[in-house]
């Protein structure tokens, strides 16, 4: 007889006891009254700094301002239809896999009533089925990929920000206006779907607006690779007219610091899709005549509202630097959110509206954001479709300011609903067939 | 060694409490034990590799490769329905991480220390570098997958999770006691004398090429059954699978619970992911530093790993 198997057993059973102690000791009691938001940025890794950190700023000052019932008109009710909002931050970094799983216990560990997050277009794809299996309304505030509601159709999701096509598309449109005879574009794009998806979109752009004109070269580096000596050398040899561009945070730095000295952004116009971060981190480093995008119309595209005026004094005031897009596009989504609360609540007779009620108004819904007019007119009604802007960046006197601003209307950078993205571009922008 | 042998009775004991227990588990809890199961899968290959002197910093290879093999298959083959289900898509995702591991095996079993690492390392960056190419395979964004049948028995909405949960379970019973067997066979216990001395193990007649070359194909078998299964649990693959810090992470959680047990790669793989899912919701600033104190403190008071606690406490009794 093996006298060793009680111990093993009690071995085990305790084992088994820690872990579900541990799983279920963390399972927050769900509370009535508050309004519990799962919110999701970058709050480490490369993405943190130019992106998730903004963002993450951007939610709180709206939070704090929504529960005090200090915003401007139309939102001054407080909190979300009186409801106090309640913010729970999760790190975005560390893949998929674990974004996966993070989402899955902020709903069914921590009961949030809504996620709000996620920037990376892969952690959308990946979490977007997640929210319909859960049934849980999830509002996606940056991520670009136009497969999220192109592929499929959702019930519980909702994304405020507009899709990344449209940031390639107005550039072209952006860079055509500008310069009517260039005879050669080029691109450096950093090699992963983003920067992949972005120089197709303005490649098949490029080919419908000034067919003929071809692309010289396109270099593709690796993602964070620092270094671009070599490509500037391309894109210098390659008299390129116009370079187009998706770099972002700190890949759009080091394109800018190693490619000024060297006349890249005197020798070509150089347009940066993504530049708006850049331009409120490197300030007055950034060349005369960079075309910059702000991917929406933020920052400094924004319109002179009262609700922007109101957001970017705020965060100034706090953070001591201004507002970039990520912040913008996440007051934008929990404005939107507030909005469809609200209008969900009013049709209940002021009673709090169960999500379901929340889905139906938030659908097809348009709303007033610190960038704009917001319409979800996309996907059933679950797509944000906005209007853009390009400008140039002008120093004068260490501040840059942008002259030659163009803004292009949602419509016109933007498929028709059931259109796919890159379909709609190569039919050379046709209205709904 | 003990004479009796107490592992494969606790293991079932395991099994069954795991089975049952896990019933009653809520739904993110279960999700996270596939995600442990599925990773100690990898672990487990790892193991049977450390054990015989070498350790892989590119298991990922095989993992993202188990994952992406069944997917590709159903879209290329044209089986979708014997690719959609819970039971075919890891085990093919194994037979297809076998088969790379039986050809690469070839080069591989000739090097040891920190030649064998870093070339399975690059062997997999190989692959990271293939997929992020390919926009056919969605690039850097990748694609979701679903199961809808487990061996062919379609399943109710509410079972789905539960089933491949009982799957994992089952599978990570039969990894660890079949490897457990396999220790104890005579191949098996080649292993660590190729580890302590390869020119005595060639003196006795065996072939160290030949036992580098089986482990080497076992512990990427094991990487693409766990890779398959963590892609069904998340629904969503991407080519993050094959890059070096998920290899990365099988070595940290590979040293967190030592290699004293078929046991102990799978039990710090359920700890790994609590430590990191807690550490997600308690330090979302700092989750990186708790991961990395915890492996200092392990590396410092357990240099042979968690499981070192039970060895020792067994030695005393």
């Amino acid at each position: 007889m093996n006298t060793k198997l009680p111990r093993q057993l009690g071995f085990w059973s305790a084992t088994i006891l820690v872990l579900a102690s541990a799983f279920g000791a963390v399972s927050a009691a769900a509370q009535e009254n508050p309004v519990k938001i799962g919110a999701v940025t970058f709050l480490s890794g490369a993405a943190a700094g130019p992106f998730g950190v903004p963002a993450r700023n951007g939610a709180e000052i709206i939070v704090e301002a929504m529960n005090a019932g200090q915003l401007p008109a139309p939102y001054t009710a407080k909190g979300l239809g009186g409801a106090p909002v309640q913010l729970a931050f999760t790190d975005e970094a560390g893949g998929t896999t674990k974004q996966v799983n993070e989402y899955r216990n902020l709903v069914q560990r921590d009961n949030v009533d809504m996620v709000i997050g996620y920037i990376s277009s892969g952690d959308c794809l990946a979490v977007a089925p997640l929210a319909d299996e859960l049934k849980k309304l999830t509002v996606f505030f940056d991520c670009g990929t136009p497969r999220i509601f192109e592929d499929a159709s959702y019930k519980y999701l909702f994304r405020t920000g507009a899709t990344a096509t449209m940031d390639s598309v107005a550039a072209a449109l952006y860079v055509t206006e500008l310069k009517p005879s260039l005879k050669k574009y080029a691109g450096i794009n950093q090699n992963y779907s983003w920067g992949q998806d972005s120089w197709n979109d303005f490649e098949a752009a490029m080919k419908v607006l000034k067919p003929g004109v071809e692309a010289a070269t396109s270099q593709m580096p690796k993602l964070l690779a620092g270094q671009y000596g070599a490509e500037i050398s391309t894109l210098l040899t390659s008299h390129a007219d116009v370079v187009h561009t998706s770099f972002w945070g700190g890949d759009a730095e080091a394109l800018i610091l190693q490619g000024a000295p060297r006349g890249l952004f005197q020798k070509s116009t150089v347009v940066m899709t993504a530049g708006e971060p850049t331009l409120v981190r490197l300030g007055s480093q950034v060349p005369d005549g960079t075309v910059i995008g702000a991917r929406g119309p933020f920052d400094v595209f924004a319109p002179d509202t009262e609700l922007n005026r109101w957001f970017r004094k705020a965060y100034e005031d706090r953070y001591g630097v201004v507002p970039s897009y990520p912040a913008y596009k996440m007051a934008q989504a929990i404005l939107g959110v507030k909005s469809a609360w609200e209008k969900a609540q009013a049709a209940n007779d002021g009673k709090r509206p169960s999500e379901d009620q929340v889905i139906a108004a938030f659908e097809h819904l348009s709303f007033e954001g610190p960038g704009g007019k917001v319409e979800m007119a996309l996907g059933k009604g679950h797509q944000a479709m906005q209007g853009t802007a390009y400008g140039i960046a002008k120093n004068a006197g260490g501040k840059i300011t942008m002259v030659n601003v163009k803004t292009y209307p949602a419509t016109k950078v933007t498929p028709p609903d059931g259109v796919k993205s890159d379909e709609w571009i190569k039919s050379g922008f046709k209205a709904g067939k | 060694m003990t004479a009796a042998d107490r592992t494969l009775p606790a293991l079932s004991l395991a099994l069954q409490v795991f089975l049952i227990g896990g019933w009653f588990l809520p739904d993110w809890a279960q999700s996270l034990l596939i995600l442990a199961f599925g990773k100690g899968l990898v672990v487990l290959g790892l193991l049977l590799l450390i054990r015989t002197g070498l350790v892989s910093f590119g298991q990922g290879l095989y993992y993202c490769l188990g994952a992406y093999a069944a997917v590709s298959a159903s879209k290329i083959l044209a089986f979708p329905d014997l690719m959609s289900d819970a039971l075919a898509m890891p085990l093919f995702g194994g037979v297809v991480a076998g088969v790379l591991g039986l050809v690469l095996g070839f080069l591989l079993a000739r090097y040891r220390a920190i030649f064998f690492a870093m070339l399975s390392l690059a062997f997999s960056m190989i692959l990271y570098g293939l997929l992020i190419k390919m926009s056919v395979l969605g690039s850097s964004d990748g694609f979701n997958i679903d199961y809808r049948t487990l061996a062919g028995i379609k399943l109710p909405d509410g079972m789905k999770l539960y089933a491949l949960y009982a799957l994992s379970t089952l599978l990570v019973f039969i990894a660890t006691a079949c490897l457990h067997r396999y220790l104890r066979s005579h191949l098996g216990r080649l292993a660590p004398a190729v580890r302590d001395n390869e020119l005595r193990v060639e003196y006795m007649g065996s072939s160290v090429r030949y036992v580098v070359h089986v482990n080497y194909i076992i512990a990427a078998v094991l990487a693409g059954v766990g890779g398959g299964l963590v892609a069904l649990s998340i629904g969503h693959i991407d080519p993050d699978l094959a890059y070096w810090t998920t290899s990365g992470e099988f070595v940290f959680v590979a040293v967190l619970g030592g290699t004293g047990n078929v046991a102990a790669p799978v039990l710090a793989s359920l700890l790994f992911e609590w430590i990191k899912s807690a550490a997600y919701q308690y330090a979302p600033y700092t989750w990186q530093m708790v991961l990395g104190i915890t492996l200092l403190l392990v590396i410092m008071f357990l240099p042979a790993g968690l499981w070192s606690i039970f060895q020792r406490r067994a030695r005393e009794a």
